[in-house]
């Protein structure tokens, strides 16, 4: 049954792959790359209980905390085009 | 089926690698170097390796994406077509390569009890490290006391490469694109 979901994680991620490379849109990309960031965790989780290490979760629950703070910081590249303080606080950033 | 996550997992990585070349939004390039990473991360936790794995995710994923996002705030947003192709750097990373698998030939297979690893110092850390050090965890003191000295070269290469991000971004802000502080503006 593990190997079912990895196999499905695996084909997830691929597609989200072929996402980030074709866009055509920043969101697209930005998405995509957040969707790999979480089939990777989900992955982790899963191959800890498909080789019976379920401490694996652990290292799970970080790989989210930072898919996160990457996630954050990429959209507030895209909003301000800045990544401290803004540099135009009324137009949004152009990619 | 672990053999069967590795290999889509590196035929994932080939692709995302390949789009960092052949794609000239930079942006672009930079999402894709950190989904390489993550697909990366989860290819040594597959191997086993999950420490190797946790930097690779925090460095290669996080870190170096912020990195990267910060360093496009000084550059366009398309790379320049250079319009020549670089024949000669081909051909040396393709030699570099076939030498660099020419010597894992020489490599003791994976697993082999008699490998020079198993059988140098690591059988002395494993039974004398507790004594001699006195701490608990084997791999802190092999990196805290054996290998003291190149730790602190780490260290030290470390913290000059951060000073050098530094220098290059100006983290707080570019100098003569300063204004003062909006309301609800908060600075780092």
């Amino acid at each position: 049954m593990f190997a079912a979901a990895a196999a499905a994680l695996l084909v997830a991620m691929a597609m989200a792959l072929v996402r980030a490379v074709a866009g055509p849109t920043v969101y697209d990309r930005i998405l995509a790359v957040n969707a790999i960031g979480t089939k990777t965790l989900l992955m982790i989780a899963v191959v800890g209980f498909l080789t019976r290490r379920p401490e694996f979760l652990d290292i799970a629950l970080v790989y989210a905390l930072i898919n996160f703070i990457g996630t954050v910081a990429v959209t507030k590249f895209v909003k301000h085009r800045h990544l401290g303080h803004p540099a135009n606080l009324n137009g949004e950033g152009e990619l | 089926m672990i053999e069967l996550i590795d290999v889509a997992l590196l035929c994932m990585m080939a692709v995302s690698a390949l789009a960092v070349l052949w794609l000239r939004n930079l942006f672009a390039v930079a999402m894709l170097a950190g989904s390489y990473s993550l697909m990366a991360a989860t290819l040594y936790v597959v191997l086993d390796a999950v420490d190797v794995a946790f930097t690779e995710a925090a460095v290669g994923a996080g870190i170096s994406t912020v990195l990267m996002l910060g360093a496009l705030t000084l550059v366009p947003h398309e790379e320049k077509p250079s319009g020549r192709h670089a024949l000669s750097g081909l051909v040396v990373t393709v030699g570099l390569g076939a030498l660099l698998i020419y010597a894992t030939l020489d490599m003791p297979s994976f697993g082999d009890a008699g490998a020079p690893v198993h059988r140098h110092v690591a059988n002395r850390y494993i039974e004398d490290s507790a004594a001699e050090v006195g701490l608990p965890n084997v791999v802190t003191s092999v990196l805290a006391s054996y290998r003291g000295y190149d730790t602190l070269g780490e260290t030290t290469v470390i913290f000059t490469a951060a000073i050098g991000v530094l220098a290059v971004l100006g983290w707080g802000g570019r100098p003569g694109r300063r204004r003062p502080p909006a309301d609800g503006e908060t600075r780092p």
